[in-house]
């Protein structure tokens, strides 16, 4: 049995051998279809779980009266723009609540060359943790701003993209966005006094400086009582003219966020809690679903696309190997066995392609990865166990085979005695 | 009891219009174990089509062909053709050799249907028909007499009762004709097979034990 079913391995690899360059296309048109379909599940179950399942780092967001997702796009992902603002007072009040356990102060304003400027506290780094145990670490010779100066903590990637190290200065631009028609700096200069690490969140994009600095800088002005104020230098600012975008907060336990909630979304008018975070853009991502339906829809083409190649190429080569079959028939192959041969080179050529395949499904994914971190500093990780690895595989094996019952049929239908009268 | 019995065999050939002219009308046919007869027919006599009835690649449309007491007509297509690997070896004029395999490969399939491939034997085989020193050579790459030597190696691998072999000198100048006849024939005599020959050369029917004019067994042969 082993010698027997080693004979067929070496028709198979023969003939695969021997149509070596429509093998290879073949091979390859199915490598791309295994590995769009693995991608666009794994980028799928990816960005899910980096959006709104993810480590995230805070619990939940307190902003202004508005879109909850809004609120953390703006906050956590540091995406669109803030839906307004809340006095200074909230900070302190939800500070002292003993169901939260780090609040942190979110103040936007200003960017960069497009890199947004937050103003914060040094909370920040010394008591925040993005994943479990994991806190903003600063490169060598880094440190915190000190609130009461101007200095700001660059995130990692705006340090590679500006160039800038610990002693760099630079002016804010006013505005979220970069303005490349007109863009207006403030006078102030800011010097770098650390630079973060790279945590592979999107706090690698953004530049902190102190909350001070975002209420004192030039043409700022301050609508936390409900009244324009200016700040003057030299002069404190008063705690009910500042203002913020809103406030990140880590929560005691899961009944905290219930009553949060509760208390700011269904009975209070001022403020909007986002809880739990995963929960708004699951609902964006939700939204968003039917793109996905697209791309496996494209993905599916494609493999439909790579299932007619294997049929194409097996079935062109038919004519070429009635000999081949004819003169196998003669030295006793079954019909059956012809059969069985062919459907296992579409089964091989499928196998093939399902394991280049893996290599396209990196490419692809590095890609993918790659913009998606460039614009919103979410990482996707190829590596994380997805159930279309072995899915794919296997339906492409059974599709492969599928694809090779035509021209197996023609091998099957071989006349013996016909096609070697005429090639005698 | 004799190792092939043929009685009232009919085939016909059918036209696109349907009409029939027959082909092969063998009312009796006997080949002994271990004989080795000479079937005498001129082209178009229905030769080959015989020893394809005989190895099972055509089905008759009458008549009886037992084997060892076996009747070949009753079995199954499947059942057939692991006959025809386990009992019949079959050298063509032209060889037929699978072009992209090399002349041990080509032994290796001829066992492969039947007993099993056995790469030791399929190499044994191959030197004591001297081509030792060709295992590896693909047909292409070997003259027509060490072709002819692969197809015979290739024939006997599965260790047939018969071998059937069709103007297997057909393609061999006279002197390899003779020696390639010898080959043949002490290979079925030490291994103990059967041979039936068809050929329309004298030389060649001359040199077996027995020989026959395809036109006394085949009264559709003798009419055309």
């Amino acid at each position: 049995m082993i010698a027997y079913l080693r004979s067929l391995g070496m028709l198979v690899r023969r003939s695969l051998r021997t149509h070596a360059l429509s093998t290879s296309v073949t091979v390859f048109s199915t490598a791309l279809a295994t590995g769009l379909v693995m991608a666009v599940f794994a980028v799928s179950q990816q960005s899910r779980s980096a959006f709104a399942g993810g480590p995230l780092g805070f619990d939940a967001v307190l902003g202004a009266r508005g879109s909850q997702l809004q609120l953390v796009l703006n906050t956590v992902f540091h995406l669109e723009t803030s839906p307004g603002n809340v006095p200074w007072s909230l900070y302190e009040e939800v500070r002292e609540d003993p169901r939260v356990a780090l609040a942190i102060p979110y103040a936007l304003g200003d960017n960069y060359q497009g890199h947004r400027i937050v103003g914060t506290t040094s909370e920040l780094f010394t008591d925040f943790e993005y994943e479990k145990g994991k806190k903003l670490a600063f490169q060598p010779g880094g440190r915190p701003f000190d609130p009461a100066r101007r200095e700001a903590v660059l995130g990692a990637r705006v340090a590679r993209e500006t160039g800038f190290g610990i002693g760099s200065h630079f002016q804010p631009a006013h505005g979220v966005e970069r303005n490349l028609v007109e863009e207006h700096h403030h006078e102030e200069e800011y010097v770098v006094c650390g630079v973060l690490e790279n945590s592979n969140t999107p706090n690698d994009r953004v530049i902190w400086i102190p909350v001070e600095g975002v209420y004192r800088m030039s043409g700022h002005e301050l609508r936390g009582s409900g009244e324009s104020y200016v700040p003057e230098d030299g002069v404190p600012i008063e705690e009910h003219h500042k203002e913020l975008s809103a406030v990140l907060l880590d929560l005691e336990g899961r009944g905290s966020g219930f009553q949060l909630a509760d208390r700011y979304n269904r009975q209070g008018k001022e403020a909007t809690f986002a809880w739990p975070i995963g929960a708004s853009m699951a609902e964006l991502l939700d939204k968003l679903g039917w793109v996905n339906r697209i791309l496996e829809l494209v993905a599916y083409l494609v493999m439909v696309v790579a299932l007619g190649s294997i049929l194409a190429s097996l079935y062109n080569t038919m004519n070429e190997r009635r000999r081949e079959f004819a003169i196998l028939r003669s030295l006793g192959a079954r019909r059956r066995t012809l059969f069985a041969v062919i459907l296992l080179e579409a089964q091989t050529i499928a196998l093939l392609g399902s394991l280049v395949g893996f290599g396209v499904f990196a490419l692809v994914l590095l890609g993918a990865g790659r913009v998606v971190r460039e614009e919103t500093g979410v990482v996707l990780d190829p590596w994380v166990w997805n159930d279309a690895f072995l899915w794919t595989p296997v339906a492409m094996l059974l599709a492969g085979g599928v694809a090779g019952i035509l021209p197996a049929l023609k091998a099957y239908s071989t006349d013996v005695a016909q096609t070697l009268s005429r090639d005698r | 009891m004799a190792l092939l019995e043929i009685r009232d065999l009919r085939k016909d050939f059918v036209d696109p219009d349907g009409r029939h002219t027959p082909i092969i009308d063998v009312p009796v046919f006997h080949l002994e174990e271990r004989e080795q007869l000479a079937l005498a027919g001129r082209s178009g006599s229905g030769k080959t089509t015989f020893l394809n009835l005989i190895a099972g690649i055509l089905t008759p449309d009458e008549g009886s062909i037992r084997f060892d007491g076996e009747e070949l007509t009753a079995l199954s297509d499947s059942r057939r053709d692991r006959f025809r690997a386990r009992e019949i070896g079959y050298v063509f004029q032209s060889f037929h050799l699978l072009d992209g395999y090399s002349a041990l490969e080509n032994v290796l399939l001829g066992m492969t249907f039947g007993r099993g491939a056995d790469a030791r034997r399929a190499r044994a085989l191959l030197e004591s028909l001297g081509m030792g020193d060709r295992l590896h050579h693909h047909p292409h790459q070997l003259s027509i007499g060490q072709r002819q030597r692969v197809a015979l190696a290739r024939a006997l691998a599965g260790e047939p009762r018969l071998v059937l072999a069709d103007e297997p000198t057909g393609s061999l100048d006279p002197h390899h004709a003779g020696e390639a006849l010898e080959l043949m024939r002490s290979a079925c005599r030490q291994r103990g097979a059967a041979l039936l020959l068809v050929s329309h050369d004298d030389a060649v029917l001359d040199s077996l034990d027995r020989r026959l004019e395809l036109a006394e067994v085949n009264r559709a042969g003798a009419e055309s």
